[in-house]
């Protein structure tokens, strides 16, 4: 038995569980027809990506033009990507995206991770409560709050700037419980020997919990990142200036200006879609990773 | 001393829990708060207030038929996306764990659509269900069917919604279903080979069982991320054709923004709130009776 452990291939999932993962045998013909089946699929779920691309590529009447085909007669050009870049706003947007999603991101690691690490290590009075409060609060879907976060906004002066934009968008409740959930595993010892030697709880967080718990916050990051990069439903009401638009807001404005100009709007869409598809394919395994972790522990 | 310790760890504790807390306060406890009381007042978006109204905008809404049957949308969307969205990912992630080369290859198909916005899932699949220019009629076509007014035929949108979405999303629970599946411990499967169990028996012996927590939960986050639907539909039909897409949080939105009044508005909200506390209290009931 451990002989055919031994030879089994390493396909799983990297850096996921144990050793206890490795394939189970199976027939060959069983697994070819899966290959087959799952090649199939592969290839449906990529035709969207295709056919987009093939439409941004061809001048506006070939795109417009029946019956349809995936090579136009007159060739392939570029002339939607240069029309969208040339009069869009897109490098704008995509700014504004990373900058927002970007101090989303941070602002959320820091407040989850200190609270997380405060109901995970420290006895203090009234942390069940707390704790509680925060689970509880998962059950609030966001859509909710968007009339009272719009009025609040606006009375404080803030629709159509940056705060509004980042402010409501940094509390997740379920990261909070599984930054708390990954603290809990990191070992007394350590933070019981360097309170003796007189260090601060502050001094202790920063340099023994957070480095040891790089994996479980670069999870979170993807995590929330990937979410206020996409969001759709808040921009979309706490901005109207087109400088302060994100990616997505822009896009839906992008699209009406548009009308039925189908190449430009195939090469706008993906422009907007670019930039996570490049993330993605640089961190492939950290996102698959952070997915995992965070959305299993997540409840 | 312990008295002192006990008072020190008190400071830290809240210290360090202060920067959420002021957060979680301001941007999620006040709005919850802020917007009950002004679902039970007449405040408009245009500053004319008509104070406080009472009961007045739960009355108006339970009577309100454009808000019911906004609601069934949703509840109808939950149902027919939930489904394929769990047992499709369920389906992909135990075919790509069946020992299938290039790995990566398959979680890059089926994941990618996930990293979209909801915009460019919207373009993509609007430009695919164009009547005329549309990949989709075109391969009814090519199958010798009649085309189909995917966005326009109030019977068909909905169903166009669905498909968008499983495409966009179903990665995520692919995900979760691969990691939970290669979590199961191998020894169970060689047992099971040992006693002759093929691989349909091995799926539904000792897989699916093993998958049980996962499916639960993966049935409740799906449910909950269905009930808020509003992102593709918003952007592929506006709701339509004539109201036969629009979920509640469009309706939640147009009362407040194109109806200017955000009272009643936020007395949806809350009947919407309302509602998912229902069902998870339901998923609670049916979760705690399984295990007990």
């Amino acid at each position: 038995m451990a002989t055919t452990t031994l030879t089994r291939p390493a396909l799983r999932l990297k850096g996921s569980g144990a050793g206890s993962s490795a394939r189970r045998k199976r027939t060959p013909l069983s697994r070819v027809l899966a290959t087959a089946v799952v090649s199939v699929l592969a290839v449906t779920w990529l035709v969207p990506f295709a056919w987009a691309t093939v439409t941004a590529l061809k001048s506006e009447t070939e795109a417009a033009s029946t019956p349809i085909s995936w090579l136009p007669a007159s060739g392939f050009t570029l002339d939607a990507f240069t029309k969208v870049l040339a009069s869009g706003n897109i490098p704008t947007w995509t700014l504004n995206s990373l900058f927002t999603s970007a101090a989303i991101t941070l602002i959320t690691l820091v407040i989850s991770a200190s609270v997380a690490y405060a109901i995970s290590r420290i006895d203090f009075r009234g942390k069940g409560i707390l704790m509680g409060v925060i689970i509880a609060s998962i059950i609030i879907p966001p859509p909710v709050l968007i009339i009272p976060l719009f009025q609040q906004m606006q009375s404080l002066n803030l629709i159509d700037t940056y705060w509004a934009l980042i402010l409501p968008q940094v509390i997740h409740s379920p990261m909070v419980f599984v930054l708390k959930k990954f603290f809990d595993q990191i070992p007394r010892e350590l933070e019981e020997a360097a309170l003796m030697d007189g260090a601060g709880r502050l001094r202790i967080f920063t340099t023994i919990v957070l480095p040891l718990s790089r994996p479980i916050l670069a999870a979170v990051a993807i995590f929330v990142f990937i979410g206020a990069w996409n969001n759709f439903l808040w921009p979309f009401i706490a901005t109207n200036e087109s400088s302060l638009l994100t990616l997505p807001v822009g896009l839906q404005t992008i699209k009406s200006a548009y009308g039925i100009q189908y190449a430009q709007n195939m090469a706008s869409a993906l422009l907007a879609a670019l930039p996570l598809i490049v993330v993605f394919l640089f961190f492939q395994r950290q996102i698959i990773k952070g997915v995992a972790t965070t959305g299993l522990a997540g409840t | 001393m312990a008295g002192a310790q006990s008072r020190r760890n008190n400071i830290h504790g809240w210290a360090f829990s202060a920067p959420f807390l002021a957060f979680f306060l301001m941007f999620l406890v006040w709005p919850m708060l802020s917007g009950a009381y002004m679902s039970l007042t007449g405040t408009s978006l245009t500053g004319a207030n008509t104070g406080f109204v009472g009961l007045d905008n739960y009355t108006e809404a339970f009577a309100d038929s454009d808000m019911w049957r906004s609601l069934g949308n949703t509840l109808y969307f939950t149902l027919i996306s939930t489904v394929p969205l769990v047992v499709i990912a369920l389906a992909l992630a135990a075919l790509v764990n069946m020992g299938l080369p290039a790995q990566w290859l398959w979680r890059l198909s089926f994941f990618s659509p996930f990293l979209l916005a909801s915009t460019v899932v919207s373009l993509f699949f609007a430009w695919m269900y164009n009547p005329e220019l549309g990949l989709f009629n075109d391969v009814l076509a090519k199958m010798g069917l009649p085309p189909v007014a995917w966005l326009n035929d109030p019977g068909v949108a909905m169903w166009a919604v669905v498909i968008a979405t499983v495409w966009w999303t179903i990665g995520f629970n692919f995900l979760l279903y691969l990691a939970a599946l290669q979590n199961i411990p191998q020894q169970h499967y060689e047992a099971a080979s040992l006693d002759g169990a093929g691989g349909w028996r091995q799926f539904f012996s000792i897989s699916l069982p093993q998958l049980g927590p996962t499916t639960v939960m993966i049935v409740i986050l799906q449910i909950l991320a269905s009930l808020k639907i509003f992102d593709q539909i918003y952007q592929m039909t506006q709701g339509g054709p004539g109201g036969a897409t629009r979920p509640i949080v469009q309706y939640i939105f147009e009362a407040g923004f194109t109806g200017y009044r955000l009272g009643y508005s936020a007395a949806i909200s809350y009947i919407f709130f309302g509602l998912i506390l229902l069902i998870a209290l339901v998923q609670v009931f049916f979760t705690r009776k399984r295990s007990a």
